[in-house]
């Protein structure tokens, strides 16, 4: 909620007194002290090591820190006014270089301009970027290319999740927004059982995407299958399902905290096929979601217990009149999605993000949402679709010019559009909604 | 038991901030949406981030400030005409997936660096660059001033039975004004005189009494975060209920409850459902918008602290108190903020270290959150002052 509540604890934990983690950040007093805080790097990939250098406005040296491994840097001063921050370019890993500021916050010497007010915390932004950033260099259509197998690689871990996500809402009419949890729940188990206690990769993946289904398998047995013999409405349901995501975020934090995790420590060959570079496990990962999509489809469309969940899919009712066990189908949904999920946030945190944060699922929630939507609210190849639609779309519209973060925000707003004018999705059949 | 009391006090703080009546607000709109109409609107941080910058973009460009309300609350409209009219004539759902997605994108398009010049990418807008025409409004001049003056320093040296007194006497009173606030709305609570809306008034003035008696708080008059931006806060906190009270009493809002009953039955007594919804979803995110600017008087505009879980909190504080009950907001938010910062804060002081670290007990505070969502909704879906038959609908 802002810095005004968070200044409120750490106001009140300092006067208590006793050691906590955030001791050395320097809080500042009305009238008497200014901050300059702030993270090398960003949250989600902080920079250790930088030496970060405070220089008054003449460019004398003030003070200087070296971040440890949150990135974190915080200067006090006791007098207002213009002050120049730096970072030592040696002392950054090789490869990267911190991001030019906004023409009016540029200093002389790749300084960066900070305003530094009383009782107040200024936060200049040093972010890092690649050394071989550059848009020259690579072809417009080698780009292009790049692009579009990483879409088809973000789309394919995304179908890994969103399909659970469509046949959950498929059976139950359940928009289950704690279904991103289950996405973070499949890397944080990757990260303690590979990372910390060192198991084997593809046995961790494994483990992780079983461990997943028993939780899918016992939330249903717990929460949601009570819950439906309450005959709790589908609204109230999707708002206990963002309660249970409130609380598995910050479970996570809880548990693990507030940084990156990764699940391996170690790095991954690189293979260059024609204009496209990636690791080597992402072409990996790329095929086992193949092959597990597959997997499903064909269970869907071939076998008894597929014809059956389609059956629920389409009506409940008339689906129990004629022998299905709704429940135990149900059941069944619930497991397979939360292990779909759990595989998907491993492979995501693996070969996409590098690494896991509590709130990576928080991220990518929305995508699976409009990959669900897109592709027709409740169908299992039409989340499919739509996962690998929404995965171009967000890769390809950094190359083609949409700046930044906008990549996510370009995605939501095609999704937007479409719902305009065919609102059932690709391939929803087109009945009436409302 | 200093330091408990200590704690509680800045719970009670946290509850008067203008902050929380700036969230107040918005929920107050999230009520009209979803408590009323049962509208699924999970984008009101986004038309609270649109009023907070629209208004402080107008102020720094040099606008006046009641233009630049203006100009802030113009926005909100214009953002809920573009939601409501692909989605309101679908199912309930679609709403609730296209407004949290145009919040988001509103975040991101807030937070881009080469908008730095007019938005402050994502280091936000600092206050000091926008709240001085509303600072320079002020007409309570200079000086500190202290709530209340007389309080229980000046009883027996502040004594803790004075103290531990007046808190009893306010727990009591909220306890009875919630009771008859309740009783109103049921028709069957107790039958305390013949007129309970006086009780009620009266109550809630003795409350607030016993409250900054037992707790005085003390603020700059006029400074950002002074009594200023708290009066003015609940002030338009007052205003945009006793709107609601009137829309709601008045025909329009029995149309819009039968909107939220049944849907069908209204359009086929020919009213035109669309645009009921519609200007139900115009009004409530006027009034996000209105409360994302008090949000943002006292501290700064940066989009990530109005993200999607503001929303989430907005919820859970609609339901807390009560939704479709006409002082359900304030008192579920006020709850709400007082009781998480009580959460967080005794965890902090009474919970060594080694079971739960000061961060740990900020982020406990949260878990309890989440896990209060789910258990109001399940147990008790119509909060502290609703009214479960009016809580059966569905979208």
């Amino acid at each position: 909620m802002g810095v005004f509540p968070l200044l409120a604890l750490l106001g009140v934990v300092t006067v208590q007194g006793p050691a906590h983690a955030v001791a050395s950040l320097c809080l500042a007093q009305a009238d008497a002290t200014g901050c300059v805080n702030g993270t090398v790097g960003n949250r989600a990939a902080p920079v250790e090591g930088a030496v970060v250098t405070l220089l008054d406005e003449a460019g004398t040296e003030i003070e200087s820190q070296t971040t440890e491994a949150d990135g974190k840097f915080s200067f006090t001063l006791d007098t207002a006014g213009s002050y120049l921050i730096k970072v030592d370019p040696a002392s950054l890993p090789k490869d990267l270089e911190i991001r030019p500021p906004a023409a009016a916050f540029q200093g002389p010497d790749g300084a960066i301009k900070v305003e530094v007010v009383l009782g107040k915390s200024a936060v200049p932004a040093l972010e890092v970027r690649s050394v071989d950033y550059s848009d020259a260099g690579t072809s417009f259509a080698d780009k292009i290319a790049q692009s579009v197998v990483q879409g088809l690689r973000l789309g394919l871990l995304l179908a890994l999740a969103s399909i659970g996500l469509s046949l959950i809402y498929g059976t139950t009419g359940l928009s289950n927004f704690a279904h991103a949890e289950q996405v973070t729940l499949g890397g944080m188990l990757g990260y303690g059982l590979c990372n910390v206690a060192g198991l084997n990769m593809w046995l961790g993946i494994v483990l992780v995407t079983l461990i997943c289904a028993a939780t899918g398998f016992a939330q249903d047995l717990v929460i949601w299958q009570p819950l439906r013999r309450r005959g709790l409405g589908l609204t109230q349901l999707m708002i206990v399902t963002i309660g249970l995501s409130l609380a598995l975020q910050y479970t996570f934090q809880y548990v693990v905290g507030n940084s990156q995790k990764k699940v391996v420590v170690e790095t991954f060959d690189v293979v260059t096929i024609g204009p496209v570079t990636l690791t080597k496990l992402s072409y990996v990962a790329m095929g086992i979601s193949l092959i597990v999509i597959g997997a499903v489809g064909y269970v869907l469309l071939r076998t008894r217990i597929g014809q059956a969940t389609r059956a629920v899919s389409d009506n409940p009712a008339l689906a129990a009149a004629s022998g299905i066990d709704v429940d135990k189908i149900i059941r069944l949904v619930w497991t397979v999605a939360a292990g779909l999920a759990g595989l998907g946030g491993i492979l995501y945190a693996l070969v996409v993000s590098n690494g896991i944060r509590w709130d990576t699922g928080m991220q990518i929630l929305l995508l699976l949402f409009a990959a669900v939507t897109l592709g027709g609210l409740g169908t299992a190849f039409g989340a499919f679709v739509g996962s690998l639609v929404i995965g171009l779309i967000v890769e390809l519209a950094g190359p083609l010019g949409a700046p930044g973060d906008l990549k996510y925000a370009v995605a939501l707003g095609i999704l937007i559009l479409l719902l305009l004018v065919r609102p059932q999705g690709l391939l929803g059949r087109a009945t009436r909604v409302g | 038991m200093d330091q408990f009391l200590n704690i509680l006090g800045s719970g009670l703080e946290e509850a008067f901030a203008p902050a929380t009546a700036g969230l107040v607000i918005a929920v107050i709109g999230l009520n009209l949406h979803f408590g009323f109409t049962g509208l699924l609107n999970f984008g009101q941080a986004g038309f609270m981030l649109l009023g907070a910058y629209g208004f402080a973009i107008s102020i720094i460009e040099g606008l006046p400030m009641l233009l630049a309300v203006l100009v802030g609350l113009g926005l909100a409209i214009v953002f809920a005409l573009i939601l409501g009219a692909p989605t309101l004539k679908l199912r309930g759902d679609y709403l609730a997936i296209v407004t949290i997605s145009a919040a988001e994108i509103l975040r991101y398009v807030g937070r881009l660096n080469q908008l730095e010049d007019f938005t402050g990418g994502s280091q936000g807008l600092f206050g000091k660059d926008y709240n001085k025409p509303f600072v320079d409004a002020s007409f309570l001049g200079d000086g500190r001033f202290t709530l209340s003056p007389f309080n229980y320093r000046d009883i027996a040296d502040g004594a803790l039975w004075v103290r531990l007194l007046g808190l009893a006497v306010a727990i009591a009173l909220i306890v009875l004004v919630v009771r008859v606030g309740r009783g109103i709305k049921t028709g069957n609570g107790p039958a305390l005189a013949g007129r309970p809306r006086l009780t009620l008034v009266l109550g809630i003035l003795a409350s607030l009494v016993a409250l900054f008696f037992t707790f005085p708080v003390t603020y700059d008059a006029t400074g950002i975060d002074g009594w200023w931006a708290r009066l003015v806060g609940w002030t338009l906190v007052a205003i945009a209920l006793l709107v609601t009270w009137l829309l709601v009493r008045s025909p329009w809002g029995r149309v819009l409850k039968g909107v939220r009953e049944d849907e069908d039955a209204m359009r086929s007594l020919g009213k035109n459902v669309f645009l009921l919804k519609m200007q139900a979803l115009v009004l409530g995110g006027m009034l996000g918008a209105l409360g994302g600017m008090v949000y943002v008087i006292s501290s700064s505009v940066q989009a990530d602290s109005l993200g999607r879980s503001v929303t989430f909190f907005a919820y859970t504080a609609l339901l807390l108190g009560g939704a479709a009950a006409i002082f359900g907001p304030v008192l579920g938010t006020c709850i709400f903020f007082a009781g998480r910062l009580l959460i967080r804060e005794l965890s902090a002081a009474y919970l060594p270290d080694s079971i739960m670290s000061d961060q740990q007990s900020q982020q406990f505070s949260f878990i309890v959150v989440g896990i209060a969502l789910m258990l109001l909704v399940i147990f008790r879906p119509q909060g502290i002052l609703g009214d479960k038959r009016e809580l059966r609908f569905n979208v």
